[in-house]
């Protein structure tokens, strides 16, 4: 290990004590010495607590559940940003050895190709159908192309990407660094002197960084060529409106760049969910594909609430 | 899979992502159009400016010569200052005029320039000084209404 001391974090993961009646110790797969004073707040609270009977004994059991829940989200989310410096920290390995990167971006990047592809295109060509649709209501077809293009361009390229980007790559990052965890590969690779940070989980980290910007500008790109498709090849818009108001009302850094700038963000939030869903979970098949679940979830809610925050930003008036 | 095969995916992977980011700012963007010339600095002032957008056109004959830089409001007569960025291969006569314009029925707005005949050219930092406001439609409306009604009263009174 480097610098930072990253120990799972078994103490947070244990759902209150009083919900679960459970022996402690029963994910306690190389915790070391630390453990000790975090494993006080979030351990078992009252031990010797007999199931309460009373009306205000069971009120106080439930705001302390609620109190231990608290508490663990926030333990929990410390937890992951000081896993996100330490990715950082450690990611001199994954950049200097970049054929690490490259092959996790095979498997993030170029093996989610198809998937992107594909929706791109189908969500491009409902873009057309439905937005000709509308138009035509205001004898405005020839806007067609504006309305596909900065649609996809400024929102869905990015987030629809990324919603599927988390539930086609973040899954699987989570589900392989989860299993290596389960089988009790990282220990082996710390055994080895093998910093597993480095080694497994900062490569797959910045190759999703890297890639979720690219399969989002194909999205859009996509995205764009099936409203073409249908707009002028299918219902007969004219083509020259088609092209020429786009390219009047697309502003390259107003609209693309933000574009950009947006899915690289979803990437980095994406990536370190996947990451850090993985490195957390409980090391037994069921903690896995919770862990898979949790990321699919966490991360598209992050991603929508981040274009949320992100659109206010960039687009706000003007 | 071998190292060779993989290197070739991603490499073909990172191609065609930078390729759409390309098309997207060439084909779909207006990076290939916009000129990145060099420009000059025109100002006008308007009473009424209605929608015009900062980054908006400014055409003369109905081809683009340059975008809206900047529009601040003059609060020494209340007018609108509208700064205009033109490209530096058109010149324009001093007592050119500004006017603001719609691009069909609900279409954006732009500056309108026409060409007057003087023959000392605007230079940068020039304002133009004969200007037209945009029309707005309400205005134009209730205008045609009062004078209708008026001119029925007057009628018959006569």
């Amino acid at each position: 290990m480097a610098n930072i001391p990253l120990n799972p974090p078994d103490a947070a993961n244990q759902k209150p004590a009083v919900a679960r009646k459970k022996p402690a110790g029963g994910t306690g797969s190389g915790t070391p010495k630390t453990t000790a004073p975090r494993r006080k707040p979030h351990g078992e609270p009252f031990p010797s607590d007999p199931r309460p009977t009373t009306f205000t004994g069971k009120l106080a059991c439930a705001l302390r559940n609620l109190g231990h829940r608290v508490t663990g989200a926030v333990w929990r989310l410390g937890f992951a940003s000081r896993f996100c410096l330490a990715i950082i920290l450690n990611s001199g390995t994954a950049l200097r050895r970049f054929q690490l990167t490259i092959r996790e971006m095979y498997f993030t990047g170029v093996l989610s190709l198809i998937i992107i592809l594909v929706s791109g295109l189908f969500v491009g060509m409902v873009l057309g159908l439905q937005g000709y649709d509308t138009l035509e209501r205001y004898g405005a077809s020839e806007s067609l192309g504006v309305l596909v293009s900065l649609s996809l361009v400024r929102e869905l390229g990015p987030v629809v990407a990324a919603l599927l980007f988390a539930s086609r790559a973040g899954s699987a990052i989570t589900a392989e660094i989860g299993l290596m965890k389960a089988t009790e590969q990282l220990s082996a690779m710390e055994m080895m002197a093998v910093n597993p940070i480095a080694r497994i989980v900062a490569p797959r980290f910045w190759a999703g960084v890297i890639s979720m910007p690219l399969l989002a500008a194909l999205f859009s790109a996509m995205g764009i060529f099936g409203g073409y498709l249908v707009g002028v090849k299918l219902i007969g818009v004219d083509e020259g409106a088609f092209w020429s108001q786009m390219q009047a009302s697309v502003d390259f850094r107003e609209d693309i760049i933000n574009g950009v700038i947006k899915s690289f963000v979803f990437g980095i939030i994406i990536s370190w969910i996947a990451v850090f869903e993985g490195y957390d979970a409980e090391p037994t098949a069921e903690g896995v594909s919770g862990a898979t679940t949790r990321t699919v979830v966490t991360a598209s809610l992050a991603v929508l609430a981040a274009d949320f925050v992100l659109t206010a930003f960039m687009f706000r008036g003007t | 899979m071998n190292r060779v095969t993989l290197d070739l995916w991603v490499g073909i992977f990172v191609a065609i992502g930078l390729g759409a980011i390309l098309f997207l700012g060439l084909k779909v963007g207006n990076l290939g159009s916009s000129s990145v010339g060099e420009t000059y600095r025109l100002e006008a002032k308007f009473d009424n400016i209605g929608g015009l957008k900062v980054r908006g056109a400014v055409k003369s004959a109905g081809v683009v010569v340059g975008r809206v830089a900047k529009i601040s409001f003059d609060t020494e007569n209340y007018l609108a200052l509208v700064a205009m960025d033109i490209d530096k291969r058109y010149k324009f006569p001093r007592d050119t005029f500004a006017t603001i314009n719609t691009a069909g029925l609900l279409g954006e707005q732009y500056v309108g320039l026409e060409v007057g005949g003087d023959t000392v050219m605007l230079k940068d930092g020039d304002t133009i000084k004969k200007t037209q406001s945009a029309i707005v439609l309400e205005k134009l409306i209730s205008q045609f209404m009062f004078d209708k009604a008026a001119g029925e009263n007057g009628g018959g009174k006569k």
